[in-house]
């Protein structure tokens, strides 16, 4: 400006003319943007600051005692640590992905295809994903893909029973072993029976070609049992009732000092027996694969895995951004570069390593830092993906704020201090950002 | 159309029958504004046992819906020098609070005969601040219901349990049949606690159940611990409905409809009487047959208590027209009027159980009339912060208690987030 008036020697008063059509002037461009900065940012951020000073009445003056309680309640806590591994693990990995994907898709001919693809899921809403993937890991194999996938490749490995509900009467004689099946509580010898009652199976689950169950019947040089559902609507228990069927094909082991000495299966009334030695003493066994569970599935959404569900969602979600970025910068990307480090007989790992990497680290480091900011805001994907029941255990800032502000406990000084810290918390990296776009500009 | 049909038929029959019985005076000319949070189906029938009362009296009544936060629209209006002539407020707090702030008019000699006629002594204590009636509770919800799966009950031979021991007794038969007996919406707070409240009023009585919703006894006490207990019986985590992890996924509609799904997972499900709408709406169990219910089973031998919510008529303007609408309001024949359009239950002892359009709704009003103890929903009674909010408080911490069953830390933590919510 001095320069400006220095060189033009007007007069007097057409300088201050001059100067008001200025100030009009700049005010007419920069006015309204002032105005709405100043309404809907500025003093947002001061009230908002102001009243993370007061009590949930808002009427008492409480000092830092809201920024205290962040700090010393357990709630709260957990959702500062959380948002501490969400910037932690989930931008490098977004960032990471980012670049493989982009580097490799490079050089196909439908790249724009492959990159759209991957770019899409950013354009489904944050509510429609995160309801998704509340789907995709609910517990019930019925209605989870995760689980239902996990579940039939760990049923290759090991199938389940067919009856994996079953469990001991309380009259049979018989203890659960340890990795599943069931062995004796009592010896037998030869001319004995044993009566291996079990409860839990529904009767209409039993195979089809199960009989009426049948007193076992044993020989002076056999022992006999018979394995069956020990239920019926009014029937007793440790008795085999009218109604009752036997259990057919379940493995039967018969045991000495620990050691198998015969195998067989219950036929279709549920009956089985060994041939065995007058005088020696044997336990009986039903082998666990009978009784083997369905593979529980993974608790994607327990206590334990809830946050990493989640984040699985965002990176689903958040990796089409950084792609599209940094194929842009590898599009943009000087070739004669790698051209020349190929022609010096470098393998492409080494040209990626030491060529594109460094060359692209700006933008790898602007999607980084972007990536950090989206990340310690993160509340819809949070909100939706965790059932209510696992909010305090996936809990985030962002999601505290609007819990305590307008979660039913309305400690609007509480959301307000919240708000704070996640404002404290994005500043590092919004500096980053601006001063690097500085740079660039 | 049907709606239409009904409420012309109700207004015929009980029209004819409340002439019979009580003389309304004639208040043409007058008019009567009322404020309650209904909206939708819920408005459209109040309406029309509004309109029940101007036939019969020739006055002009107005209606407004005042959305959920009826406290601060009518205390709005209270201020501003025009609140309604009657509320019907959700919560027997907001009784108290306008009774405090002087706003309501004194009803014990304008319709204490009538609340006497037809109401159970705790309803009139409910309505009452001080000894002096100031409320006629026109509509209530129980929440101390049982519902089962009739088949699977009858597959299991076992009966409806009438007694904790005979619940938990039909729970491992139940699971002895092949099926997870018991059925919780371990993914909402919310019903948690109403499991805690229906076991605490019965194992540890109404006095005490009072006492704690006060915070005068301390969440450590006895009393609780019992209550923790008896709930950790039933809560086993062999016996939850698609196990543990399964129930905290899932809400209360979830919860609600497990044992009526066309494979059911659960043969037991705490409930309401509002279960039979998400019950009817999401399974193909028929009601009455299939899904049926029982009053949530007594403990230790206690008698019948329910644990609800209501709707409670105040007055705010002393004249006439609004004192004969109050009077009105207590009377069989308006809450019939209600009853016949279904979706609805009365405290009111004097209306027929017949008029109810089906048999869940007659069963649970029965059980309503018949309730030697009501109580109100303890939560609903609670600072936000340790009654209403996900994750905190009750809620948060009967959804640990549903996966540690550890009664004394529990209890601890209930006292230290209660007496923070209390300060």
């Amino acid at each position: 400006m001095a320069t400006a008036v220095k060189d033009n020697r007007a007069p007097r008063a057409n300088k201050t003319g001059r100067a008001v059509v200025l100030f009009l002037k700049v005010s007419a461009f920069l006015g309204p943007a002032l105005i709405i900065l100043g309404a809907l940012l500025v003093y947002p951020i001061i009230f908002t600051g102001v009243r993370s000073t007061f009590d949930a009445s808002g009427n008492n003056f409480v000092g830092l005692a809201n920024y205290e309680q962040i700090f010393t309640q357990p709630r709260t806590l957990i959702a500062v640590r959380n948002n501490l591994i969400w910037v932690l693990v989930v931008p490098p990995i977004i960032t990471a992905l980012g670049l493989i994907f982009a580097v490799l898709s490079n050089r196909l001919p439908w790249r724009s295809a492959f990159r759209m693809a991957i770019f899409m899921p950013l354009v489904v809403s944050g509510l429609a994903a995160g309801v998704t993937f509340r789907f995709l890991f609910a517990a019930s194999p019925e209605v989870g893909t995760a689980n239902a996938m996990v579940r039939s490749v760990a049923h290759i490995f090991q199938p389940p029973g067919e009856y994996p509900t079953a469990r001991a009467s309380r009259e049979a004689p018989l203890e659960a072993l340890e990795g599943g099946g069931f062995q004796s509580t009592i010896s037998v010898t030869a001319g004995d029976t044993i009566y291996l009652g079990l409860v839990g199976v529904q009767a209409n689950a039993l195979p089809q070609e199960a009989q009426a169950a049948l007193a076992p019947a044993a020989t002076p040089g056999s022992v006999a049992g018979v394995v069956w559902l020990d239920f019926s609507p009014g029937g007793t228990v440790g008795e085999i009732d009218p109604a009752e069927r036997g259990m057919p094909n379940v493995p039967v082991r018969l045991m000495s000092d620990d050691q198998v000495v015969a195998r067989t299966l219950t036929d279709e009334s549920g009956r089985f027996s060994f041939d065995v030695q007058s005088g020696a003493q044997h336990r009986v066994q039903l082998a666990a694969s009978a009784f083997r569970a369905p593979h529980p599935g993974i608790a994607w959404l327990g206590p334990t895995f809830i946050t990493i569900a989640i984040m699985i969602g965002y990176i689903w979600m958040q990796t089409g951004f950084a792609v599209v970025i940094i194929g842009a910068g590898l599009s943009s990307l000087d070739r004669e570069l790698q051209e020349a480090a190929r022609t010096d007989g470098a393998t492409e790992l080494q040209v990626f390593r030491h060529v594109t990497v460094p060359v692209l680290m700006p933008i790898l480091m602007v999607v980084l830092v972007t990536t950090v900011i989206n990340v310690l805001k993160i509340f819809d994907l949070v909100y939706i993906i965790a059932p209510e029941s696992m909010q305090p255990y996936a809990n985030v800032l962002a999601l505290e704020m609007w819990r305590a502000s307008f979660g039913g406990a309305r400690d609007f000084g509480l959301g307000s201090a919240l708000a704070m810290l996640l404002l404290i918390m994005i500043i590092p990296a919004m500096l980053f950002n601006i001063r690097n776009f500085r740079r660039s500009g | 159309m049907r709606n239409v049909f009904r409420v012309v038929l109700a207004a015929l029959l009980i029209g004819g029958a409340v002439q019979a019985q009580q003389a309304w005076p004639d208040l043409s000319g007058q008019s009567v504004r009322v404020a309650g949070v209904w909206s939708g189906d819920e408005q459209a029938n109040f309406t029309a046992v509004l309109n029940e009362f101007a036939t019969l009296t020739g006055a002009t009544v107005e209606f407004f819906s005042t959305g959920n936060d009826i406290a601060t629209v009518v205390g709005t209006q209270l201020e501003g020098g025009s609140p309604p002539d009657i509320a019907l407020l959700p919560q027997p707090g907001l009784l108290v609070e306008f009774a405090n702030r002087g706003a309501l008019v004194n009803i014990e000699d304008s319709v204490g005969d009538l609340v006497d006629e037809y109401y159970a002594q705790a309803w009139r204590d409910l309505g009452s601040v001080n000894g002096d009636l100031y409320g006629v509770w026109f509509k209530a919800a129980n929440k101390s219901l049982l519902w089962y799966n009739a088949d699977i009950l009858a597959a299991a031979g076992v009966e409806a349990p009438t007694t904790w021991d005979e619940f938990v007794v039909a729970a491992q038969t139940v699971y002895d049949s092949g099926v997870t007996p018991i059925s919780v919406a371990g993914g909402d707070g919310w019903t948690l606690t109403d499991w805690f409240e229906n076991v605490h009023l019965r194992s540890a009585g109404a006095d005490m159940y009072d006492q704690l919703t006060n915070h005068q006894i301390s969440w450590t006490d006895d009393s609780v611990k019992e209550a923790l207990g008896y709930l950790a019986q039933i809560w086993q985590h062999d016996w939850l409905a698609n196990g543990l992890q399964g129930t905290l996924e899932a809400g209360f509609p979830v919860g609600t409809v497990q044992p009526f799904l066309d494979n059911p997972t659960a043969a037991f499900a705490y409930g309401a009487d509002f279960s039979a709408g998400v019950i009817a709406a999401d399974t193909n169990a028929e009601l009455g047959t299939t899904a049926r219910f029982v009053a949530f089973p007594s403990v230790a031998g206690s008698g019948p208590a329910v644990v609800g919510g209501g709707d409670v008529a105040v007055q705010f303007t002393d004249n006439e027209a609004a004192t004969q609408l109050m009077r009105f309001l207590a009377t069989p024949a308006a809450a019939e009027v209600w009853a016949a359009l279904g979706g609805y239950t009365s405290p009111n002892q004097g209306v027929d159980v017949s008029v109810y359009p089906d048999e869940v709704l007659q069963q649970s009003a029965t059980a309503l009339q018949q309730a030697e103890v009501f109580r109100f929903d303890m939560s609903d009674l609670q600072p936000a912060a340790f009654g209403g909010t996900s994750g905190q408080g009750m809620w948060g911490l009967l959804v640990e208690f549903l996966q540690s069953h550890d009664v004394d830390g529990i209890a601890f933590q209930l006292e230290s987030e209660a007496s923070a919510a209390f300060q």
